[in-house]
């Protein structure tokens, strides 16, 4: 009885498809399927999300569906809908990097354009057009030049990754790994703010450190909000950081309530994230110049001296708690 | 007759901290007989059991069957060799099959030829004629029928001794007769049969031999048909007997015009009792007989609300009232001691303090609790006027004999102080000694101005007890007896001529 | 004096399992208990201890009070929260300016919304008969798209003056606010179980809910009342969570809490199947989660290991606890305990068993 229900109702959500699909067939507008992970995800999603409906809008010329789910096989079924329905352009961020081959081949069978943002996805570069990304090597990287750029010395570092293997934590560890083995900084703590990015985990991390008397002068905290939790610790303990401050912080993801922070010289730097590939994508194919192959995208670091109010404005994601308010 | 032993123990000792279950006790089966064990609770019946069928390891003493020493770890150990076991609770699956729980976990195989289960399953119902499709679910069968699945399920293991505790308890007189039949079937096979029971009639008319236990030693082994009953009983409780025939029945002064402390008119319930008229005057007991499923327990729920009362009214000393759930009830000044202890009665993980205190707590009200020191006195005070055989009042209920639990729920409610008391079988499946004490303490309740119903499968009980008996069959009242109607046969007669005789009582 | 003994047995695999952390903790560095004074606030790691657990204790007492009542758990806690908090942010936010009256008055508008999710996971499972556990999935799968559109799809900010103070420390009080307002919540309940029938009516119901309603006790009542309390156990934990943070967070917020909360109920001893139940028990037990927590990043895990080894210490614990193991614990006590009672008979003193209550009858 379930089953039957089940099978009728996708039934009937595939019918509405088509025929909202029909509808919209003689209107001009360039046709594109999304297919996302949903804004509950995580704050960088919320403004990835946001991002995708105010660009690909009909008042842009775009008569784009979305779909947002977690799950891998949902996302593969919505493509495969995408492609019946006979979209211009299919854009995805995979929720699993595997198992979109068949997909990817049979949408390029149909000539439909596939465009992956955000996630890569295992596969022949051949079965897409082009993949528009965040490197986080790239991030780590840079985040770990400017630690090197400060100037101290010894380095002694607090590392607090965020979701163990995930490709940000991947990426953003592998820097601060190779530069330790390096011998250009000491990581004096390793910790992780486990699956959901814990502030309260990232807090607990610095605070076993504080209690083990690790000397350190370094917080590398691969979110905000691990980093937010970090610098309570330091707080409750009467640590100093910040600009004056004896510990320099650093956050990733560019969360405005970070750069605030970063501006007031409550933290000392935040590296970007960047969520927004909508209007680098829309602005491929409206000019019908889209390249092929990865495509990082340019992604900033901002320190104390470097933050302005426009950038904050421009790149920072998330609620913005205004100028001079710390979120401690 | 030249008998031959199969099982022997000799100088069997157990001890559990504080107690000695098992003193030195002695006891020899024989090929095809039915051997009675007796004893109050607590004489160590149970605890020989266990130890025959591996549950318990004993600490002191040698088992030999058919000649060879034995020595069980565990119970499929007794089981692999032929010793089969009923026991009063049952213990199968309601959620599974009747088929299913006569066979699974037997065969060695993983799989299961449905079918020829099924099969071998309507063969051996049939054979014991037991009222039961193969397919139908346990839990839909009555507590009689499943205790008779569960009987088939052990003879049905080829087995040489059998072990029946207590098997007759939820069993009306026509179900017991076949499971005599079958007993007696099993024994011209050779099958030695251990059997345990309350009731002594049961005794005589099956048993060939009996072992009496009496805390924990042994009294002694007898021949059934050498034995008096009277010295059996005697040779049970030692120097408690003469308590039994103290009893002396309590007349209530009763006029026409006195207003009854409790009347209904109509009443029905959902558990669908015919509509019924029912009255109590203070200082009355009065019974509900009747078979098994004849309705007498589902009247006094409906009185209770115990059940979803779904018509006629209700007075309480001649006042109309509303008494919809149980809560009305007792803020009416009803009580109800239930059939079921332990699906109804019992808190079995609270101690006996809680259990004891419970519903006069409800009365008093959520925000009201009883101070420790005050809970600890009420508790105290029963435990010692009902003689509750307890550690202290904080020992969990579960840990305590079925008698001694039974007393727990009557403290229960006997603090509540009410003015009329249900008592839905309160002397079933506890020993001798706490019969007594119970059908006394009636008499006694009522001698002060209480009034109660007293339901027991045993008619005597009631005789002995209630001024006024209320005959029930097919949950309707049939007649009513009081005076010199009061006699065991009379009961039995109006019950089997559907009470067309008897009308004219009305 | 024999209860407290009763009470005690009864919390030794929490307390125990407290003591080998501490021990643990102690070898790695003995000045572990030490506290110091830092900007006018107790420091140190007992009290990070109590600050960090804060939220998960407030849990815990509410699980253990589902738990015993309705015979399962509710999962939906850690999003009920998130739902809570993002009330009182949408108060304080649209109040304009921030008052100790608005927080206030926000706090009290996420309390009626815990009290309507403990509400309608209640009727699901006491009226509709729903498995606790099935009922809290609607919550727990909706709950954080739910909390996302009220915070109108950002992670709106709290800081504030007032927020900042609930969430660490008021100046002139040596101890940081979270605690504080743990330890009102567990007196609260404290002076809850002094002054009702709670534990009783609820153990009643867990136990043997046809024996409650032939003794006057509505189990359906009992267990809808659990949901509420749980209800405003969320809204509380999410209270000190969002003013923790400094801003609603609805995809992280107290994420998967019921997981812990449901291991310090079993830790403290509590059977998830319902019945008996000691809140003692879950305090102590969320506070040992906590302090594991902490003791596996004092010695300096690897954090792709880190997990591995809080399952090997939560098996051998949930070993330790099981009723096989108990078991054979108490046999050994009892055989202990048996032959000290022997020895005491003989000096006169009180006798424990039946037989010898008996005996002393007679007499």
């Amino acid at each position: 009885m379930k089953k039957i229900l089940g099978i009728l109702l996708v039934l009937v959500i595939l019918g509405s498809g088509v025929l909202f699909a029909a509808g919209q067939q003689e209107s001009g507008l360039i046709k594109v399927g999304i297919v996302n992970l949903p804004p509950e995800e995580s704050g960088y999603r919320q403004a990835n999300v946001e991002d995708m409906n105010t660009v690909f809008s009909t008042a842009n010329g775009y008569d784009a569906k979305q779909t947002n789910t977690m799950d891998n096989s949902e996302q593969i079924a919505a493509a495969k809908g995408y492609i019946r329905d006979g979209v211009d352009y299919l854009l995805i961020s995979a929720a699993n990097a595997s198992g979109w081959d068949d997909t990817l081949k049979s949408a390029k069978d149909a000539g439909i354009k596939v465009i992956l943002f955000d996630r890569a996805i295992d596969t022949a570069e051949s079965n897409y057009q082009a993949a528009l990304l965040s490197d986080m090597a790239y991030e780590g990287a840079k985040a770990v030049e400017w630690v090197l750029g400060l100037g101290l010395d010894p380095i002694n570092l607090i590392l607090i990754r965020g979701q163990m293997g995930s490709a940000a934590e991947i990426g953003r560890s592998g820097a601060v790994l190779d530069a330790a083995k390096a011998g250009k900084l000491n990581i004096v703590a390793d910790g992780t703010g486990g699956d959901s990015w814990s502030l309260e985990e990232a807090r607990k991390v610095v605070e076993a450190a504080i209690a083990a008397g690790k000397d350190f002068n370094v917080i590398y905290a691969e979110n905000d909000g691990m980093a937010q939790g970090a610098v309570q610790a330091l707080e409750a303990a009467g640590i100093t950081h910040g600009k004056d401050g004896k510990v320099k912080v650093i956050g990733f993801d560019f969360n405005r309530f970070a750069l605030r922070n970063v501006q007031s010289g409550y933290w000392d730097a935040d590296m970007q994230c960047n969520p927004r590939q909508a209007a680098e994508i829309s602005k491929w194919i409206k000019s019908g110049n889209i390249p092929s192959g990865i495509i990082y995208q340019e992604e900033l670091l901002l320190t104390t001296d470097t933050i302005t109010d426009a950038l904050i404005d421009q790149w920072g994601i998330n609620a913005d708690p205004g100028k001079g308010v710390i979120t401690r | 007759m030249l008998s031959e032993t199969i099982l022997e123990m000799k100088d069997i000792s157990k001890s559990f901290p504080g107690v000695k279950a098992l003193d030195s006790v002695d006891f020899k089966l024989r090929k095809g007989e039915i051997h009675a064990l007796m004893g109050e609770n607590g004489a160590g019946k149970s605890t020989l059991i266990k130890v025959i069928t591996g549950v318990y390891e004993k600490d002191a003493g040698i088992i030999t069957l058919q000649g060879e020493p034995i020595h069980f770890k565990a119970p499929e150990d007794a089981q692999k060799k032929g010793i089969g076991t009923v026991y009063q609770e049952i213990m199968l699956c309601p959620n599974l099959t009747v088929a299913e729980n006569m066979f699974i976990g037997r065969s060695h195989s993983s799989f299961v030829n449905w079918k020829q289960m099924n099969e071998k399953a309507v063969q051996l119902l049939e054979s014991l004629s037991i009222p039961a499709s193969p397919v139908q679910e346990l839990s839909s069968c009555s507590i009689a029928v499943q205790q008779m699945i569960a009987i088939a399920r052990a003879v049905d293991m080829d087995c040489k001794i059998l072990i029946l505790d207590e098997p007759t308890s939820s069993l009306d007189e026509d179900e017991v007769q076949k499971l005599f039949v079958l007993m007696r079937e099993l024994k011209e096979r050779g099958v030695g049969i251990i059997f345990i029971t309350h009731f002594l009639e049961q005794v005589y008319e099956i048993s060939d031999r009996i072992t009496v236990l009496r805390n924990g030693k042994l009294v002694g082994e007898y021949e059934t048909s050498a034995l008096s009953q009277f010295n059996l009983i005697s040779k049970m409780l030692g120097n408690e007997l003469e308590d039994i025939t103290k009893i002396k029945k309590h007349e209530p002064v009763v006029s026409d015009t006195t207003v009854p402390v409790f009347e209904s008119k109509d009443l029905s319930s959902s558990a669908g009792v015919r509509p019924f008229n029912f009255n109590i005057q203070k200082g009355e007991v009065n019974g509900f007989a009747g078979l098994l499923g004849s309705g007498r327990s589902e009247s006094v729920r409906a009185i209770f609300a115990a059940d979803k009362v779904t018509g006629g009214e209700v007075r309480i000393k001649g006042k109309q009232v509303k008494i919809k759930t149980p809560l009305h009830a007792i803020k009416h000044g009803i009580g109800y001691l239930p059939e079921d202890r332990k699906d109804d009665g019992i808190i079995d993980d609270l101690s006996v303090r809680d259990n004891i205190i419970l519903t006069l707590q409800v009365m008093k009200g959520f925000f009201k609790p009883f101070s420790m020191k005050q809970a600890e006195a009420f508790a105290d005070e029963y435990i010692e006027k009902l003689n509750i055989k307890t550690p202290n009042s904080n020992t969990p209920i579960k840990s305590l004999s079925g008698g001694n639990q039974q007393k727990v729920i009557l403290a229960r409610w006997l603090l509540t102080h009410p003015e009329y008391l249900i008592l839905d079988e309160p002397t079933r499946g506890i020993d001798v000694g706490t019969k007594v004490e119970i059908q006394k303490l009636v008499l006694k309740l009522a001698s002060e101005g209480m009034s109660l119903t007293f339901i027991s499968s045993e008619i005597e009980e009631m005789l002995r007890t209630c001024s006024r008996l209320i005959v029930m069959k097919d949950r309707e009242i049939i007649a009513e007896l009081k005076g010199t109607e009061l006699t065991e046969n009379d009961v039995m007669n109006v019950i089997a001529q559907g009470g067309k005789t008897t009308c004219a009582h009305r | 004096m024999r209860t407290s003994i009763k009470n005690f047995s009864y919390l030794f695999l929490p307390l125990s399992v407290l003591a080998l952390l501490i021990i643990i903790n102690l070898i790695k560095g003995a000045d572990y208990f030490s506290i110091t004074m830092v900007n006018g606030a107790l420091y140190g790691n007992i009290p990070n201890i109590f600050f960090g657990a804060a939220e998960l204790v407030i849990l815990s007492i509410g699980m253990t009070l589902v738990t015993a009542a309705s015979r399962g758990q509710d999962i939906s806690i850690g999003e009920s929260a998130t739902i809570t908090s993002a009330i009182f942010v949408l108060f304080v936010l649209q109040a304009g300016e921030v008052t100790l009256f608005t927080i206030l008055v926000g706090f009290l508008f996420s309390c009626i919304a815990g009290l309507a999710l403990g509400a309608f996971n209640g009727v699901l499972v006491s009226v509709f008969k729903v498995q606790p556990m099935v009922a809290s999935l609607i919550l727990f799968t909706g709950g954080r798209s739910i909390a996302f559109m009220i915070d109108g799809k950002l992670s709106p900010i709290l800081a504030n003056d007032i927020s900042n103070k609930i969430g660490t420390v008021i100046p002139g009080v040596p101890i940081q606010t979270p605690i504080i307002l743990t330890v009102l919540f567990i007196v609260f309940f404290a002076v809850l179980l002094k002054t009702t029938n709670l534990k009783l009516y609820v153990e009643t119901v867990g136990i043997n809910p046809n024996a409650a309603r032939l003794n006057g006790i509505n189990p359906k009542k009992i267990i809808f009342l659990t949901f509420l309390i749980m209800g405003f156990c969320t809204a509380v934990a999410g209270f000190i969570a969002v003013n923790k943070a400094g801003r609603h967070d609805s995809v992280n917020l107290l994420k998967l809490i019921m997981m812990d909360a449901i291991l310090a109920v079993a830790i403290g001893g509590n059977s998830l199947g319902g019945g008996k139940f000691s809140i003692t028990g879950s305090i102590i037990g969320a506070y040992t989660i906590e302090m594991l927590n902490r003791t596996l990043l004092r010695l300096e895990i690897e954090p792709a290991m880190i997990k591995v080894f809080k399952a090997i210490f939560i098996i051998i614990l949930m070993v330790i606890a099981s009723p096989v193991v108990r078991l054979k614990i108490r046999k050994v006590v009892d055989k202990v305990r048996s032959g000290k009672t022997a020895v005491n008979q003989s000096k006169g003193s009180t006798p424990l068993s039946t037989a010898n209550i008996a005996r002393k009858k007679e007499e």
